[in-house]
């Protein structure tokens, strides 16, 4: 069970730290069991043959991923990217050395597939997979997030994020894997979401909010589900109905949409937008994951699919849903349904679209109002989250990722401030919880990995007097809730964009203690949306 | 695995048969955690229970804090308050001692 470790100390300055071998060793997190393999399709335990199991799936990778194999051949040992992974900063491991966890891949990819090492294993590294490997395999490729900082600063372009699912992919094909994701997917291709939140309970929590909103502003702003012939289906992350402070950002959408006044529906078959089979590697599983969105997009007959406030389920969405599903452009001609749902979205649209997208579209439209002094209570800060930062784009210009988020949170309030450059944007620092981390028994590399964003926070809290850190990942919201207390911030901090929308947007009727000024000017954006 | 008072739990505490569960099992996995149960602290579990009876799975925090402003007066109904009853949240910890299985997903 958990061992009692030291939350590190907030330096003034990042260093890089002393190295302390070993520190980090251990049995890694729960591992999955024959309940939560089976209906992956996963060996229910450690097979006999594991070894060959392993060798086999890894050289299944290398043919069928080339990047893998060209990972695995192009690294020089240059070094670049040993400082730059927020666990070696926060752990001291090095085994947390970006370069050091994919020669634990990478030696025995040279000891069974390049001449060398085959006949010289000693002169270049190459090591024998054995009991003591794979257990160190499980345990550090589950101390990388797939954040792809490293990545950024790697002269050949290594993306480590795929050693480390190419890592978890062999780990599961051999039974070896993690209870945390494998669980979670269960659910997610049975139920349709990752809570494993059935259809009544969604419908009846949706119904609690659209109370709780009528009850606070006096308006029916409605979150409809299932509703089809809807203009759009909104696909977010469940965290976001269930929550804390995620369901204050599905506020804020709804608040949107309601403002807008487009037709809108979430589905209870796919409600959910995170796919952690992009974590364990699977290109099979997350595909299954997402076939669900386009079923529900048929079926529902939306002209548009929009993504809410979730890191990597925008990387999915950006990055693989237009031959995963049929969302975008190129989906096979032999794949019927994906075509179908070419034909069936509006072109006009960029499909997916971020929900951050269409917000700043409708602000830049004058079609949204604020009131920015709701927010002066804050000075903010964005938190860029890896995977929209590093794996995806906004609005259709370059670094619109980065763009787009600060125009919509400047646009709702008064004081924004940026962390440290080389902390954000591309540059960004993982909150310590993504690629299938956000898990307890992971708390120690959680927050130790939290380390580097939290010095960066602690900077512009210190200068600044920030006090409100925003996030557009429901797994950076979690995480940063759990961890920020750890560094003597106030966990409340972490929000929404969203929720700042939410706290700023002036709607169209006048709420019961709105000042005679107020209403004259809500009752020109009335006039505005009758048009 | 280990047990609590004969009902097998799991790595995390949890259950792993649900219909186990008692209130002694719950005043004892409380006191494992140095919690001695109150009313207030049943109030909550008994609402997940229920809960849990109706919908097949845990509430969603905003649907618990309302329900319990709702039951038990206004200034219980925020996380704050259940926090406190739960210093390891109302979802996974409360969750444990109602005998429910531990909410999971991005949370």
């Amino acid at each position: 069970m958990a061992k009692d470790f030291e939350v590190p100390k907030l330096p003034t300055y990042l260093e890089i730290p002393e190295i302390n071998e070993g520190v980090m060793a251990g049995d890694g997190p729960f591992k999955s069991v024959e309940e939560f393999q089976k209906p992956l399709g996963f060996p229910g335990e450690k097979v006999e043959n594991w070894q060959e199991v392993a060798i086999n799936k890894m050289g299944d990778l290398k043919s069928k991923y080339r990047s893998v194999q060209v990972f695995l051949d192009a690294c020089v040992k240059c070094g670049a990217c040993t400082d730059k992974c927020h666990y070696f900063l926060g752990s001291s491991d090095p085994k947390n050395m970006p370069v050091a966890r994919q020669d634990l891949f990478r030696s025995v990819y040279r000891r069974h597939f390049t001449f060398a090492g085959k006949y010289f294993p000693k002169l270049v590294g190459a090591k024998e997979l054995d009991d003591a490997m794979l257990d160190d395999w499980y345990n550090y490729f589950h101390q990388c997030s797939q954040c792809r900082r490293c990545s950024v600063f790697c002269p050949y372009g290594i993306d480590t994020a795929e050693i480390s699912m190419a890592a978890r992919e062999v780990l599961d094909a051999v039974g070896v894997g993690q209870k945390y994701c494998n669980q979670i997917l269960g659910k997610a291709i049975t139920v349709g979401n990752n809570l494993g939140l059935p259809e009544p309970a969604l419908r009846d929590t949706l119904l609690d909010l659209e109370e709780e909103i009528e009850e606070e502003t006096g308006i029916a702003v409605k979150y409809p589900l299932d509703q089809k012939g809807a203009e759009i289906l909104l696909i977010t992350p469940s965290a976001d109905f269930f929550a804390e402070p995620h369901i204050d950002g599905l506020i804020g959408y709804g608040k949107v949409f309601h403002q807008d006044g487009v037709s809108w529906t979430m589905s209870s078959y796919a409600s959910e937008g995170a796919n952690f089979g992009m974590f364990i590697g699977s290109y099979d599983i997350m595909r299954k994951a997402a076939l669900r969105i386009r079923k529900a997009a048929l079926d529902l007959e939306v002209s548009r699919v929009m993504v809410g406030e979730c890191g990597h389920a925008w990387r999915v969405a950006y990055s693989f849903w237009n031959t995963l599903t049929g969302v975008g452009a190129g989906a096979s001609a032999s794949d019927e349904f994906s075509a179908k749902l070419q034909k069936q979205l509006d072109s006009r649209y960029p499909q997916p679209q971020h929900i951050i997208e269409y917000t700043h579209d409708l602000i830049q439209r004058g079609r949204l109002e604020f009131d920015k002094s709701a927010n002066d209570d804050r000075t903010v800060t964005f938190h860029d989250s890896c995977n929209v930062a590093r794996a995806t784009n906004m609005g259709g210009i370059p670094n619109g990722q980065f763009i787009l988020p600060r125009e919509v949170i400047k646009a709702v309030c008064n004081n924004y401030v940026d962390m440290e450059r080389s902390t954000i944007m591309e540059s960004t620092f993982c909150c310590g919880g993504g690629g299938g981390l956000l898990t307890d028994d992971l708390m120690e590399i959680r927050i130790k990995g939290a380390m580097p964003r939290m010095q960066a926070l602690k900077e512009v809290e210190k200068t600044d007097a920030v006090n409100t850190l925003v996030a557009i990942c429901a797994i950076c919201k979690s995480q940063f809730s759990k961890v920020l207390p750890k560094f003597d911030f106030d966990p409340y901090m972490i929000v929404s964009a969203h929720q700042l929308v939410s706290e700023a947007i002036i709607m169209d009727k006048p709420q019961t203690d709105d000042s005679p000024s107020e209403e004259v000017e809500e009752a020109s954006v009335e006039t505005e949306t009758a048009e | 695995m280990a047990d609590i008072l004969g009902a097998e739990v799991d790595e995390e505490g949890f259950l792993v048969d649900l219909k186990d569960w008692t209130k002694e099992i719950a005043v004892e996995m409380a006191k494992g955690d140095d919690i001695d149960l109150s009313e207030e602290h049943w109030d909550v579990i008994n609402f997940l229970r229920d809960y849990f009876e109706e919908y097949q799975i845990a509430p969603a925090v905003r649907v618990l804090t309302k329900a319990i402003g709702k039951q038990f007066g206004k200034e219980k109904g925020n996380s704050k308050y259940l926090y406190s009853l739960f210093p390891y949240g109302p979802g996974k910890q409360g969750c444990r001692f109602a005998g429910l299985p531990k909410p999971t997903g991005c949370i």
